[in-house]
């Protein structure tokens, strides 16, 4: 079934980055305000689905060469390893730290050792719902 | 995070590099890098010796779980350091002898060492592990590796049915050790021995004393082959020879006898545990002894012979946990004597009896075949392998001068003085002690000299043999060279060993007498009645092994249909067969079937607690004042929902689960949920964009098939389902039983540095929720991917032909 939908794939190119723009912005904006490493994942999740509707799966593979179960695999694995550091270091399991850093240019910014923890997450959540969509929708 | 932690965890850092190093670097044998591992604890370990040995302990803590006691907390004492030693030790000859018994070419050696370095931490996490819970996760590592090295030529049925067995019967030993792991924290209130023990005395009033004593004996009990969870072993001979000498003898299956040392200082000293320790044991020992006799497997004859020597251990701890009743005085250093002969026993054995399996590993390498029946004249092809299964055998049968005598002989003396002693009312029985004990000393004397001569005198029947015989290489040889040269030497000077090893251990098992162990192991210690005992059990062994023909058909006469291997099978097959009709009664592979099993047992369960428990309470104070956006997104919510059932086209029903996720989202918005709205948003539409990716392949709805009755029934449950949901709703808001737990995190701010709140739960306070969740995702994912996967090549495959 190939069709050549102009409008879609126009519309979905651009706003594709919109997402996933705003899928970044949730990602850092977790710590304080809405957002975090899980919804991020989705909103990133749901802007490669939309390439995916709009154009084949072809297309899209070529343009992003990436292997989500195994994506899937680096994210829980960072999370876990984020876990283990703090056992490394003497702490419980999954303990996290966080510190206000002077930069220059940025100013004070917040370093969390969690945010280590929410890539995982957000890759992990990329990784999965990717590899469930993909795989029913090639089954079809 | 201290270097005994990165030495116990080595092994298993180390597994994930080996299969690099089979693939990269396939040139040289796997094992040679393997061999760094065990050895380098081996050293690492001695270092603690002199410190051990000067009556200290040392112990390295690492928290974990503190909120819940649990500790990585690894403690050196003697007990666990001459088990650590034994494990790195063997562990080393072990990997150097399987480089030379497992062919590179033909072998999975990959999976063989990490398996084998999997088990090596999990068995030295087991005898350093303080904390218990740690313990028991060692604990069933040591049963799973386990079975993945029993099953490791999974090619073969018997390999598979040994594993199992092995498995099942281990594991639910560990069932039973976690029951009493959690009984000891309820009691104590806390997960560490050390603590636990320290309040040995008020623990023995507490009513859960006795339950757990005998569920962490069951424990122990299958672990370490005791009777009559003994029929794992010999099938666990399906192993490649490394391995039972490694585990099934050596290791693995003393795991039982350390726990039950460990508790010795908790439980010994009272007559619950004396009688049921020393029974088993003796009886293990006892039944071990008579069917070894019977093998015609060498291997089978020494898995026969390991259970035996175990529940002589075993029986020798029961005995000397009498020594704790009377706490000192003549008659504690009596008692404390059969503990000596313990120690020294599990050391001799895993000397003797290591050396022993890898010789007759060299026969089977070298012939082909283990089988008493086809074997013989082996001494002069193989000269120096039939040295070391002399020594071993001698050893084993408790012949001067090899170790194996020296503790015979304290084991003599142990049933004796059990025997003598009026204590926990044995004037009546006490003498049948050393009657069993010497009985089934006759036997071991016998099957040690079946295993030596039957293999190697007689005659050379090479046309039988599967391969020409020849004598092994020298690294095969090597290994056992090893052991057996240290079953002589310490015939000679066993008293250098009793300084640095046995005293440190009696300590940690008779914590109450350190210090009073007064003990020289001589091997001539006069006419006494330990030796006449020796005397007439080696005059009549000789006899009946002379006889041998004439007697061993009695063996026939034994019930077979009695046997407990066959209650097992049996047990299994009524257990598949049922379980079996059970899951094709609810399995119907319907999803609705499905739903409907999970809501009738949410109501019956919720609502009847619901009612019985008068849970429910109607609240007006807390409500809110109910706005028109509100009334507005609950119409659509109704009509939303009417559309879905009563719709005949499925686009619109799709399209009207996705307007309930979406309303849904909207509500939280209203109120106040600014994250719940997002990732529901966000959920709502990836489901939708799946639905709509699947949705043009699917059927068309079927009509209805089902009577009117079935839909009745649908209707009732799912009014049920809705009305329980909206009592339980109201109750909960009408509850008001407990401060509400969400104060804690309102200091988000200061405790994790993020004003949002819901993220510092899900990523700081509440971590391991998240990062389960995460696994859950990963594993849903690649589920699905196997499942469709697996379709797709197999329509793929229907095509095609």
């Amino acid at each position: 079934m190939k069709t050549n939908d102009v409008i879609l794939q126009t519309i979905s190119s651009v706003s594709a980055f919109i997402i996933l723009a705003f899928g970044a912005y949730l990602f850092f904006a977790g710590h304080h305000d809405p957002g975090g490493g899980f919804i991020a994942g989705l909103v990133f999740a749901s802007a490669l689905v939309l390439l995916y509707l709009a154009f084949d799966m072809e297309t899209v593979q070529q343009g992003i060469r990436v292997d989500y179960k195994i994506l899937t695999g680096i994210g829980v694995g960072l999370s876990t390893l984020t876990g283990i550091g703090a056992m490394l270091l003497g702490f419980p399991f999954l303990t996290h730290t966080f510190e206000y850093v002077d930069f220059p240019f940025f100013g004070e910014i917040e370093l969390a050792t969690s945010v280590l923890f929410e890539v995982g997450v957000s890759l992990a959540v990329v990784g999965a719902t990717m590899t469930i969509i993909l795989s029913i929708s090639e089954d079809a | 995070m201290s270097w005994l932690h990165l030495f116990i965890l080595l092994p298993l850092l180390f597994a994930v590099i080996i299969p690099i190093l089979y693939k990269k670097i396939a040139k040289i044998h796997t094992g040679w890098f393997v061999l760094v591992v065990p050895l380098s604890i081996f050293v690492y370990l001695l270092m603690f010796l002199p410190m051990i040995a000067g009556g200290e302990t040392a112990m390295y803590a690492l928290p974990w779980i503190p909120a819940f006691n649990i500790d990585i907390s690894f403690y050196v004492d003697g007990l666990g350091l001459v088990f650590g030693l034994i494990i790195s030790g063997i562990g080393t000859l072990v990997v150097l002898y399987s480089i030379y018994y497992l062919d590179k070419a033909r072998e999975a050696l990959h999976n063989f060492y990490v398996y084998l370095m999997i088990f090596m931490t999990a068995m030295l996490g087991v005898v350093f592990s303080d904390n218990l819970i740690v313990l028991y996760l060692f604990w069933e590592l040591t049963s799973i590796s386990s079975f993945l090295l029993i099953a490791y030529w999974y090619a073969r049925r018997q390999s598979r049915y040994g594993a199992q067995k092995a498995m099942l019967i281990t594991i639910f030993g560990g069932f039973s050790l976690l029951a009493a792991i959690i009984m000891l924290g309820i009691m104590g209130d806390t997960f560490s021995i050390r603590e636990l023990i320290s309040q040995g005395g008020q623990l023995v009033q507490h009513p859960l004393f006795i339950p757990a004593m005998i569920l962490l004996l069951i424990g122990a009990f299958t672990k370490s082959a005791q009777f009559p969870f003994h029929i794992w072993l010999p099938d666990a001979m399906e192993a490649p020879t490394p391995i039972s000498a490694y585990l099934h003898s050596a290791t693995m299956v003393k795991a039982g006898i350390y726990l039950v040392a460990r508790f010795t200082p908790l439980f010994g000293g009272t007559m619950e545990w004396f009688w049921i320790v020393t029974g088993v044991g003796l009886l293990t020992l006892f039944w071990g002894a008579l069917l070894a006799v019977k093998q015609r497997d060498l291997k089978a004859l020494l898995a026969f012979s390991t259970i035996s020597q175990l529940g002589l251990i075993m029986s020798l701890l029961g005995m000397g946990s009498a020594a704790l009743y009377y706490g000192e005085g003549e008659l504690a250093d009596l008692h404390s004597m059969a503990v000596l002969a313990a120690v020294f026993h599990l050391l001799n054995h895993a000397t003797f009896k290591g050396s022993l399996f890898m010789v007759v590993g060299i026969v089977d390498h070298e012939t082909g075949t283990r089988d008493i029946r086809k074997l013989g004249g082996l001494m002069s092809i193989m000269p120096i392998s039939f040295t070391l299964a002399l020594i071993g055998s001698l050893s084993m049968a408790g012949l001067p001068p090899f170790n194996g005598f020296l503790s015979k002989e304290l084991f003599f003396t142990g049933t004796l003085n059990a025997a003598s002693l009026d204590i926990f009312r044995m004037e009546t029985y006490g003498f049948l002690i050393p009657v069993i004990a010497w009985v089934a000393s006759v036997f071991t004397f016998i099957y040690s000299l079946i295993l030596v001569f039957k293999t190697f005198f007689g005659n050379y029947q090479p046309e039988r043999l599967e391969k020409e015989a020849h004598e092994a290489p020298w690294g095969m040889l090597l290994p056992p060279a090893i052991l057996a040269l240290f079953v002589v030497v310490i015939f000679f000077v066993p008293n250098v060993l009793g300084e640095y090893v046995l005293e440190p251990m009696m300590a940690s098992i008779l914590p109450t007498l350190a210090g009073q162990f007064d003990f020289h192991i001589e091997a001539w210690h006069g006419f006494e009645p330990e030796l006449f005992m020796t005397i007439a059990l080696v005059a009549l062994g000789i006899i009946l092994y002379l006889t041998l023909k004439k007697w061993i058909g009695l063996y026939n006469h034994m019930p077979r249909v009695l046997t407990i291997t066959n209650a097992y099978n049996s047990g299994l097959k009524g257990m598949e067969s049922i379980s079996r009709k059970i899951t094709n009664a609810h399995m119907t592979g319907f999803s609705r079937d499905y739903l409907r099993y999970i809501f009738l047992i949410f109501v019956l369960v919720v609502g009847a607690s619901l009612f019985l428990l008068d849970g429910f309470s109607f609240d007006t104070g807390n409500v809110a004042h109910i706005n028109m956006f509100e009334i507005i997104l609950s119409l659509v919510l109704v009509g939303a929902t009417a559309m879905v059932v009563f719709t005949r086209s499925r686009l619109a029903a799709v399209i009207c689960v996705g307007v309930l996720g979406y309303i849904v989202a909207l509500f939280f918005v209203v109120l106040r949920a600014p994250d719940l709205a997002l990732t529901q948003l966000a959920i709502e539409t990836v489901t939708v964009a799946l639905f709509l990716v699947c949705f043009y392949h699917l059927p068309r709805l079927r009509q209805k098939e089902e009577g009117d009755g079935f839909n009745v029934i649908n209707m009732l449950i799912a009014g049920a389902v809705g009305t329980l949901v909206t009592l339980v709703a109201l109750s909960a808001n009408g509850h008001r039983l407990f401060p509400a737990i969400s104060e804690y995190y309102l200091d988000a701010y200061e405790l994790a540095g993020a004003a949002n709140m819901v993220n510092a739960i899900l990523a700081d306070f509440r971590a391991l929720d998240t990062l389960l969740e995460i696994f859950v995702l990963c594993i849903a994912g690649l589920g699905v991917f196997a499942l469709v996967k697996v379709r797709l090549a197999r329509r793929e495959k229907n095509e095609n032909q």
